[in-house]
C-alpha cells in the first residue's frame, strides 16, 4: 500500500488476475487502474497477461465435427419422437 | 469475453430448445474434448449432456444463462460417467510457480536486450496444440475450473454454480490451475528455445 492508500506494485500484481477477471469491486478496479495508468513495468505484465489470456481462449477451439453435429440432431428429433408418441 | 444469454420464453419450450441450444455446440465440444481428452468420450459426453438438457429444458428457468445451465450438465455429466476410473491426484503442484511466471520468464530475455518484442514473439509462437495440451496436462478440478474461466470467460460466481463449489474455492483453484498452466506453457517454450532456461524456474 503506498503512503495516500493507493494500492503498490506489489498489490497491483497479486491483484492482477482477479482485476483481468473483473471481479474486483468498483473501487479497488479504479485503484489498481490508477496504478497501471501510472507504472509502466506494472501495465506490461497487464498487456502480456492480457494478451496470454486471449491468446489461449483463441488457440484452445476446436472444429465440431459434421457428423456429432449430424448425430446429436438426429438423437434430439428420436427423443421429440419418442415423448410426441408417449404423450 | 461476450457471453450469450440464452434467454427463453416464460415457459421453456422444447421445440425451440435446438434453435437455442445448437450455438453453444462448438464451446460444449471444445470443453468435452479437454475434459475428456479424446474425441470419442467427448462426442458421446456431448450427445448425453443435449439429451439430457432437452429432457429437462422445462426445468430451465426463463432469462437464466442457457450456455451456464449447458456447461452445469455437462460438467456433472462428466463428473458422474467419464472421468478416468484411475484419476490423477487432485493437486497442482505449484508451491514454487510464481504469478506472472511465463513473463518473469521472458524477463531473461528483455535483460538480454531482445526487447518488448520477444514477449509477442513468444505469444505468436505458442501453438493451437501446446494450449490444448497444457490445460489437459492439469488436474481434473483446476483443469475444469480454467477452462470455465479462461476459455469461455464465466464469472466466478457462474463457475460456482457450474461445479457446485463455494466460490473461493473456484477461486483458488482458478489461480493455481492459472500457475500450473503457466508453468507447462513455459516448459513448451523452453523446449523449442523461445524463452530462457525455464530449468531454472524450478
Amino acid at each position: 500500500m503506498g503512503s495516500d492508500g493507493s494500492p503498490d506494485c506489489e498489490e497491483t500484481i497479486e491483484r492482477l488476475y482477479i482485476y483481468l477477471d473483473g471481479e474486483l469491486t468498483e473501487e479497488r478496479r479504479v485503484a489498481i487502474q490508477a496504478h497501471l495508468d501510472d507504472c509502466s513495468p506494472c501495465l506490461d505484465a497487464y498487456d502480456f497477461e492480457a494478451e496470454l489470456r486471449r491468446v489461449i481462449a483463441m488457440k484452445c477451439r476446436d472444429h465440431v465435427p459434421e457428423s456429432l453435429l449430424a448425430r446429436v440432431r438426429r438423437a434430439l428429433e428420436d427423443e421429440e419422437r419418442r415423448a410426441g408418441s408417449g404423450a | 469475453m461476450p457471453q450469450a444469454l440464452g434467454r427463453v420464453g416464460v415457459v421453456a419450450d422444447r421445440s425451440r430448445f435446438s434453435e437455442l441450444a445448437m450455438e453453444h455446440m462448438p464451446a460444449l465440444y471444445t470443453a468435452a474434448l479437454r475434459m475428456t481428452r479424446n474425441a470419442a468420450d467427448a462426442e458421446d459426453l456431448v450427445q448425453e449432456t443435449f439429451l439430457k438438457a432437452y429432457r429437462s429444458f422445462d426445468r430451465f428457468e426463463e432469462g437464466t444463462n442457457l450456455k451456464a445451465w449447458l456447461y452445469r450438465i455437462l460438467t456433472n455429466t462428466f463428473i458422474n460417467s467419464y472421468r478416468s476410473a484411475k484419476r490423477r491426484p487432485e493437486k497442482a503442484d505449484v508451491e514454487d510457480v510464481e504469478d506472472l511466471y511465463l513473463y518473469r520468464r521472458l524477463a531473461d530475455l528483455r535483460a538480454g536486450e531482445l526487447g518488448r518484442s520477444a514477449e509477442e514473439e513468444v505469444l505468436d509462437h505458442i501453438t493451437d496444440d501446446e494450449v490444448k495440451r497444457a490445460i489437459e496436462s492439469l488436474p481434473e478440478a483446476f483443469r475444469i475450473a480454467v477452462l470455465l474461466a479462461d476459455v469461455e470467460g464465466f464469472s466466478y460466481k457462474e463457475i460456482a454454480e457450474i461445479t457446485e463449489v463455494p466460490i473461493g474455492t473456484v477461486m483458488s483453484r482458478i489461480h493455481r490451475g492459472r500457475r500450473a498452466l503457466q508453468k507447462a506453457l513455459t516448459d513448451y517454450a523452453a523446449t523449442r528455445g523461445l524463452v530462457g532456461s525455464a530449468g531454472t524456474g524450478r
